[in-house]
């Protein structure tokens, strides 16, 4: 029980410390690592919820493949340290702060003044196999195969979505850029082989 | 641990989250941030799925990760489409859908 207490706060405030460093942090490397800490945290949580599974897709899926993605674009785009002082004449930078205090107080009250009194207990009973993968691949299959399959498709249109945008287009960018009928006719205009260079 | 705890600490990390999708400047952080507000709603459906010990809110879990890895792919590409077109990596010079 104590430890379990011990537990909930380390990886809450390691949880806390990682959203900060996100927000506060100048670098954009920097705030992909405080994430990473972030989530690693939030797995822990998602232990001490009993979410076996969750907290390890978490730390597969989002510590370790998403967060390589970020890795990858702030190396290509260069993440240079950004100005964090409120722009002038900017509105949002300083009411942003201001509305989200106010939604933290408002969704405190709300949780705290809910009629759901299960909230001040430990959770309901329950079986050794609670968020196990096998129960969780069970319910997936059986009850919620159609959205199983939906998401797989949402996945795939995101990955050639990507594709499509980031892909290097010749010729579109840049006026000057004309692929001439003696480049064409040296055969290896807009090949594989002159994409590899 | 009372669930309130969780749901506290979930409503904390969503307005960190949202103060930083506003007030930040480089839509890469911006997604980050957005990051943050996903996974302080994941937090709160597991906490609930544990206090009604119905595994439902693991699923529904597990669906918002697939959607958020989805709007990172997507988002990153439109950072990297940007970033090609010499464009300004700044969410305020961005506002025309034309680019």
């Amino acid at each position: 029980m104590l430890f379990e207490q011990l537990l909930f706060f380390v990886a809450g405030g390691g949880a806390v410390a990682g959203a900060l460093g996100v927000v506060l942090l100048r670098n954009p490397f920097f705030s992909v690592l405080a994430l990473v800490a972030h989530l690693i945290s939030l797995a822990v949580l998602f232990l001490l919820l009993s979410a076996a599974f969750l907290a390890a897709a978490q730390v597969v899926v989002y510590a370790g493949a998403v967060m390589v993605l970020y890795v990858f674009v702030v190396a290509y785009i260069g993440g240079a340290d950004e100005d964090l002082r409120p722009r002038a004449g900017g509105v949002a930078a300083v009411l942003g702060p201001v509305f989200a205090v106010v939604l933290l107080v408002e969704l405190t009250i709300a949780i705290v003044g809910s009629s759901l009194s299960a909230l001040d207990t430990r959770g309901a009973e329950i079986g050794a196999g609670f968020g196990s993968p096998g129960e969780i691949g069970a319910l997936l299959l059986n009850r919620f195969l159609i959205v199983f399959e939906a998401a797989s498709f949402l996945l795939l249109i995101a990955a050639i979505g990507a594709v499509v945008l980031a892909a290097k287009r010749r010729g579109l960018d840049d006026p000057d850029d004309v692929i001439s009928v003696a480049e064409l006719a040296r055969g290896d205009v807009g090949t594989q082989k002159e994409a590899i260079g | 641990m009372d669930i309130a705890w969780f749901v506290v600490l979930s409503a904390f990390i969503f307005c960190i989250g949202a103060a930083g999708v506003l007030t930040r400047r480089s839509p890469l952080v911006v997604l980050l941030c957005l990051e943050l507000m996903l996974n302080a709603g994941n937090l709160a459906l597991i906490a609930f799925a544990r206090m009604v010990g119905n595994q439902e809110g693991h699923v529904f879990a597990l669906i918002v990760m697939v959607i958020a890895a989805c709007e990172v792919v997507i988002g990153l590409g439109i950072i990297v489409a940007m970033y090609r077109r010499r464009l300004p990596i700044d969410v305020d010079s961005m506002s025309e859908l034309r680019g």
